[in-house]
């Protein structure tokens, strides 16, 4: 069961926070999605996020809005991810489901948890279905052994965070208030915000939205258990479409070094 | 015909409404919840709306028999004349409203989402008689079609951003200004534009809008001494047909919504979500929703760009699947024609969304008059905003009464 928690305890055990990339499912095309998960396990990875595009985004900045819509365009389509997720999960590390509620509540939540469990999915995000409309969707995905990842927000009340004391698998940490996005700087914040979960809930926080570079997540790997890269990782695979299983792997194992180092200096 | 009071503590409208956002904003959402029931049991917020929508907006706004439309179709028919209000349609009950409460709540920046620029305007209108900053949100596919209504806009001080995603229309222009609240939520008031989004917006936006169907119920009753028998109302996000249904509820009265059907439901190039009736999740509420067997949303297609949404309020879900309203569909070329009639008729060119009401009133009417009708139509736009549009359709088509 718990695997995610698995992967938190065996890279704090190693002195470094858990490195989690996220890639587009079906971009460039639902082909690559092996290969490019088999890349960022080597690398490193300790746990994978993959994104089901959705065609309505609301939480992306520009560089995933345009994978979901190209993976779309492509004919991407849910079950074809669950097909490929299937055949790729045993020889993965624990691989976490990122897609919008529409799409889940269109499958049907009892399907959609059944299905993914089937193919091996440790966990889901959906960021906007937030805690409190929550209810049903985490108590069957929990059933079939799915962690449904509660989000906290620098705005989050201590209420909310108290709420998701009952969460399972980690606390995803939004950096910022805003987009999905490659930026220049780590928010000033983040080191607040990780702390104030902390003080509420024991699951591990890994923090996402907006790390982009080695140095970045080394900053975020001192104060959080693992270190979320999503745009930037895309931004990489669509620099090098026809090499991104080696561009991927390259820029994973540059973040993975840096958490490394981090326990290194230590 | 009893109604329970809808929506629940948690904007819950039966099975449809709620709060489908990121975490970011719930905070957000609970301030304005409080914030607006705060605001609407203070006499003095009252008082001062009240005072825009009589000496700025220009209401009441006029009830009136249309007579020779009454003749024509042998039923008597009263139209509600939202189309003389400031600015020319609805929209700006709901956007004064909603600017009041942001300049009460010590918000600095207003955000809204627009497709043709109607809301749009009537945010930028109201942002501009408060001197608050409007940044406003626009399909670029809209842009370069309503080139006209972005100058007004700009006109009125506020900045329009053209959105490149998705469809580029409406729906990709509401996900962007939610992008915008998610990152300025702290000092942006976000200004939707009709019974849509997150708890508790359908609400708030059905009470700044219920002014219509308040000033109708005393209004017909004075002219006519009786109930209306149907009130119609064209239903995009259904702001309108809600604002004139509400106050309506508990009465005696058919209830009737119409979609826009554009080609035809069966085409699948249309707008009518309820005609469909799939149940969804879009721009923070459950609720019916045209979308594929994967969830993806599916563009909207209707003449008319007000109706031009996949989606519709949480609140007529709820009537539709309570059966408290019906819901029909008009086609684009029945509403092009009552376009032309109700200007001859009545001397009074509708805008195209209402101009679908119109339609359904005529095509309906040997069964409106068997039931000895008394129909209410609410009309919420003026049609010169349309005008240009729909002489370059005719003119392509080789239609129309013009040339
Ligand atoms: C004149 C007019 N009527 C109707 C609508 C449709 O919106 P709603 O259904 O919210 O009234 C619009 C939208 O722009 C409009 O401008």
């Amino acid at each position: 069961m718990d695997r995610i928690g698995q992967a938190f305890r065996t890279a704090r055990a190693e002195g470094r926070a858990a490195l989690i990339p996220y890639v587009t499912a079906g971009y460039p095309t639902l082909e690559q999605l092996p290969g490019l998960v088999r890349s960022l396990t080597r690398a490193g990875a300790d746990v994978i996020e993959i994104g089901i595009p959705f065609s309505d985004p609301l939480a992306d900045g520009p560089i995933l809005q345009r994978a979901a819509t190209e993976a779309l365009a492509a004919g991407t389509r849910v079950r074809d991810v669950l097909r490929v997720v299937s055949q790729i999960s045993t020889e993965a590390p624990p691989l976490v489901f990122l897609t919008y509620i529409n799409p889940v509540f269109r499958y049907g939540i009892e399907e959609f948890a059944r299905d993914s469990a089937q193919a091996g999915v440790a966990g889901w995000i959906i960021p906007d279905l937030p805690w409190l409309e929550s209810r049903a969707v985490r108590d069957t995905a929990q059933q079939y052994g799915i962690a449904l990842i509660p989000l906290a927000a620098p705005t989050s009340t201590d209420q909310h965070l108290k709420a998701i004391a009952h969460g399972h698998g980690f606390v995803y940490g939004v950096s910022v208030t805003g987009v999905t996005g490659v930026r220049d700087a780590v928010d000033t914040g983040v080191e607040t915000l990780v702390a104030r979960v902390k003080n509420f809930v024991d699951l591990p926080v890994a923090v996402g939205f907006g790390i982009s570079t080695p140095a970045q997540a080394r900053e975020v790997g001192r104060v959080a258990d693992g270190v979320i890269v999503g745009s930037a990782l895309v931004k990489t695979i669509a620099d090098h479409r026809d090499a991104c299983e080696e561009a991927a792997y390259q820029f994973v194992r540059g973040l993975r070094e840096a958490l490394d180092n981090l326990s290194a200096k230590a | 015909m009893a109604t329970k009071r809808v929506p629940d503590q948690r904007g819950r409208f039966g099975p449809f409404g709620g709060r489908y956002v990121p975490e970011t904003l719930m905070p957000a959402l609970d301030e304005l919840s409080r914030q607006y029931g705060d605001a609407r049991r203070d006499p003095e917020f009252r008082r001062e709306l009240e005072l825009l929508l009589k000496d700025y907006v220009g209401r009441p706004t006029p009830l009136r028999r249309a007579d020779q439309m009454s003749q024509a179709l042998g039923l008597d028919v009263f139209l509600k004349r939202e189309d003389l209000n400031h600015t020319g349609a609805h929209k700006i009950n709901n956007t004064v409203g909603q600017v009041l409460l942001a300049r009460r709540m010590g918000k600095t920046r207003i955000i809204a989402e627009t497709g043709a620029g109607q809301h749009g305007v009537a945010t930028a209108t109201a942002a501009a008689l408060f001197g608050l900053k409007a940044e406003i949100y626009m399909g670029s596919e809209d842009v370069r079609r309503q080139a006209l209504n972005v100058y007004r806009m700009k006109l009125l001080g506020a900045q329009v951003h053209p959105v490149e995603s998705g469809t580029r229309t409406l729906k990709d222009a509401t996900n962007e200004a939610i992008r915008d609240w998610v990152t300025n939520v702290r000092d942006t008031f976000y200004v939707i534009g009709s019974v849509v989004g997150p708890h508790p917006y359908p609400m708030m936006v059905r009470d700044f809008q219920s002014v219509i169907g308040k000033e109708a119920r005393r209004q017909i009753l004075k002219v006519s001494g009786h109930m209306p028998s149907h009130i119609v109302a064209s239903v995009g996000g259904g702001s309108n047909s809600m604002g004139i249904f509400y106050p309506f509820r508990h009465d005696p009265v058919q209830l009737i919504g119409v979609e826009a059907a554009g080609e035809g439901v069966e085409t699948g190039r249309h707008a009518a979500s309820i005609q469909v009736a799939e149940p969804g999740i879009l721009h923070g509420s459950l609720s019916y929703l045209l979308q594929d067997a994967d969830g993806q949303i599916q563009p909207a297609h209707s003449i008319s760009a007000g109706l031009d949404y996949p989606g519709v309020g949480p609140e007529h879900a709820y009537l539709h699947h309570t059966g408290r309203a019906q819901y029909v569909a008009i086609r684009d070329d029945q509403a092009l024609r009552a376009f032309h009639q109700l200007s001859e008729w009545e001397g009074i060119i509708p805008a195209l969304e209402s101009a679908h009401a119109v339609a359904w009133v005529i095509e309906q009417a040997g069964r409106l008059q068997a039931e000895g009708g008394r129909v209410l139509i609410n009309l919420s736009g003026r049609g010169d905003k349309d005008v240009d549009q729909v002489f370059q359709y005719e003119s392509e088509k080789g239609v129309g009464r013009h040339g």
